[in-house]
């Protein structure tokens, strides 16, 4: 086992200095306007492993993804502490801009959101146009991405239909392989299975394993299932009451579904609340 | 027994009640009528609002016999909606239908194609023709739309995606501006160009005070337009790497391409028939201006065409005038929507 996981609490300690780490998170704390929403969260995510952040609502799991690939401070009000850093470099540092960190970590959404104006195709290539790239040799980009995404058999004959007209399993598809196509060396996946099908759902999860491969994943989810079956690593989220959300145990899957430390962990991985 | 397949609309009107709706209708129609003829009432708007009235304590008292009393209510309602949506409709149709019946007879070729340029003005309407004000709407409107449709889309742009501190200020400035009365905007212009650098009356000065007119419509319109893009689609974008101005100029403004043509129309819409800024602007001019010459040179336009026409007590060609400005408006409106529905469907 090469992939690594740390967190806050003192009991995990899973962290050989030889790890290869892709994103490294220290002590991030958030605010939304003058409410804390999370502290003190210490994750470090080894590369091409997939890291599934579980926990009940509100525990500020979405958030500190968000905080990953500096969209967290799209939210005017927001704030936070503490530093993200994506191979050793500061991702809040003056070195990378916004839209540098974003190209490099990119994000799926809950709710699917194809560019409503673009075709397939263009959707798969809008990463390329909106970070003012040259795409070599498009055609091979967009069957690339879309075979990634495992739906290039499905729209192959009508590539240049509105993204619009698929159904809501292809359109998350086509929103990874929109994801997939500028290269990002990590991919943050928020809740992304949570308005599909089980159909859909279990092929987004067959390319989740697929594109681990050459991409660092971070998932959000809410199926303990899910995180079961896709992560290498999970950290448990958990806000007590009028609480900012903290890590209450961070391991490998294995470990956290079968022998969790903490008795919290235990009671939500079981489903006993949440 | 069989169930009969006969497909039902459960939500549709019942053909029963159309029927009896309408019998209650007819009889209180003579009703009224009678009423007229015993009593010393009189006039066609009595007869509308005592039919009315009649009509619906009829129905309502003849539904009450069969149904309860939310039923009854839930007529009435239904008659008083639907009512009210053909009155709100009615004064459209009179409009349209007076100067269409009054504007056809003055509507000849020559109407296009020739001006007034050394027409006897007492001549008849069919001598002579107005292509001099088309040509000099159709200008100025155009020039105004050059002005207007960047700085609109701009600021609407300010006000949604910028979000800048003066968000407040410069919203509050455009509603204050869309309270301009047309005729000030025609002073200032006259105030600020026509007697300084512009050097006297021409078809840009009429376009500039246009634009003052139809800036605040394309820039609010445009501001709810974008407004209803979803947000999801600019974090998708900004989560690509994109910077912020492609995400507005290459996700935002193309998602909201068809509400900004609506933006544009309207705004065209508000100016096209603006009379009072011309007087002070475009000045007037018998012959055609070609677009270049408009920049320093008096110009007609159909506003003003109608507006000298009726100053002359040449009526029907001014009802020709209304008519052919009318038309004018909507063949825009079409073009426009045809536009944007292209836009919208082949990407």
């Amino acid at each position: 086992m090469t992939a690594v996981m740390q967190s806050g609490t003192d009991h995990v300690n899973l962290n050989p200095a030889s790890a290869d780490i892709a994103l490294r998170a220290t002590d991030v704390s958030c605010w939304f306007g003058k409410r804390k929403v999370l502290e003190g969260v210490n994750l470090a995510i080894a590369r091409h492993s997939v890291v599934a952040l579980i926990g009940p609502s509100g525990c500020g799991k979405s958030t500190f993804l968000r905080t990953l690939n500096r969209m967290h401070e799209l939210v005017p009000t927001a704030a936070l502490a503490g530093s993200v850093e994506l191979d050793g470099q500061d991702i809040y540092g003056t070195e990378l801009r916004p839209s540098e960190v974003r190209k490099r970590i990119g994000m799926v959404f809950q709710k699917p959101n194809p560019f409503p104006a673009m075709s397939i195709r263009e959707n798969v290539l809008a990463g390329l146009k909106l970070t003012g790239q040259k795409s070599g040799d498009a055609d091979h980009l967009v069957e690339w991405a879309l075979t990634r995404a495992s739906l290039w058999t499905e729209v192959r004959d009508r590539l240049d239909t509105p993204g619009g007209s698929l159904s809501g399993g292809q359109q998350q598809r086509l929103c990874i392989a929109r994801s997939l196509a500028v290269k990002p060396d990590v991919l943050l996946m928020d809740e992304p299975c949570s308005a599909l099908d089980p159909t859909s759902t279990r092929r987004v999860e067959e390319t989740i394993s697929e594109v681990s491969e050459e991409v660092t994943i971070v998932i959000v989810t809410h199926n303990m299932q899910q995180a079961q079956r896709v992560s290498d690593e999970c950290a448990f989220f958990l806000a007590e009451e009028n609480q900012p959300g903290r890590i209450v145990e961070a391991g490998t899957t294995e470990q956290m579904f079968t022998n969790p430390t903490d008795p919290r962990t235990n009671d939500y991985v079981n489903g006993r609340f949440g | 027994m069989t169930v009969g397949l006969r497909p039902r609309r459960p939500n549709r009107i019942r053909p029963s009640d159309a029927i009896r709706s309408f019998g209650v209708l007819g009889v209180s129609l003579v009703l009224t009528f009678a009423l007229f003829l015993v009593t010393p009432l009189d006039g066609p708007l009595g007869f509308v609002v005592l039919g009315f009235a009649l009509f619906i304590s009829l129905q309502y008292a003849v539904v009450r016999q069969i149904m309860d009393r939310k039923h009854a209510a839930d007529h009435i309602a239904t008659i008083v909606v639907y009512a009210s949506a053909v009155l709100t409709a009615m004064p459209l149709v009179f409009i349209v239908g007076t100067v269409v019946a009054k504007g056809i007879p003055g509507l000849s070729l020559n109407f296009f194609t020739k001006t007034l340029e050394g027409v006897d003005p007492s001549a008849g309407p069919k001598t002579g023709g107005a292509l001099h004000a088309i040509t000099g709407t159709l200008t100025q409107v155009g020039f105004a739309v050059i002005v207007t449709v960047p700085f609109g889309i701009l600021t609407a742009v300010y006000l949604t995606e910028i979000k800048g501190r003066f968000t407040g200020i410069v919203r509050l400035l455009v509603d204050a501006m869309s309270g301009i009365p047309s005729i000030v905007a025609g002073l200032f212009v006259y105030a600020i160009w026509v007697v300084g650098p512009g050097g006297g009356f021409s078809g840009l000065a009429a376009a500039l005070s246009l634009s003052i007119l139809m800036l605040p419509t394309v820039a609010r319109t445009s501001e709810e337009m974008l407004k209803l893009v979803d947000p999801s689609l600019r974090e998708a974008s900004l989560a690509l790497g994109s910077p912020q101005w492609r995400t507005v100029w290459q996700v935002v403004l193309p998602t909201a391409r068809a509400g900004i043509v609506t933006a544009v129309i309207l705004g065209v819409a508000r100016v096209a028939g603006e009379t009072a800024p011309l007087l002070m602007t475009a000045f007037g001019n018998d012959r055609v201006v070609n677009p270049g010459a408009a920049l320093h040179e008096p110009q007609s336009a159909l506003p003003l065409f109608i507006f000298q026409q009726l100053a002359q007590d040449q009526r029907e060609r001014a009802w020709t005038g209304a008519l052919v400005l009318i038309g004018l408006v909507l063949i825009l409106f079409v073009i426009a929507r045809i536009v944007s529905r292209n836009a919208k469907t082949t990407r």
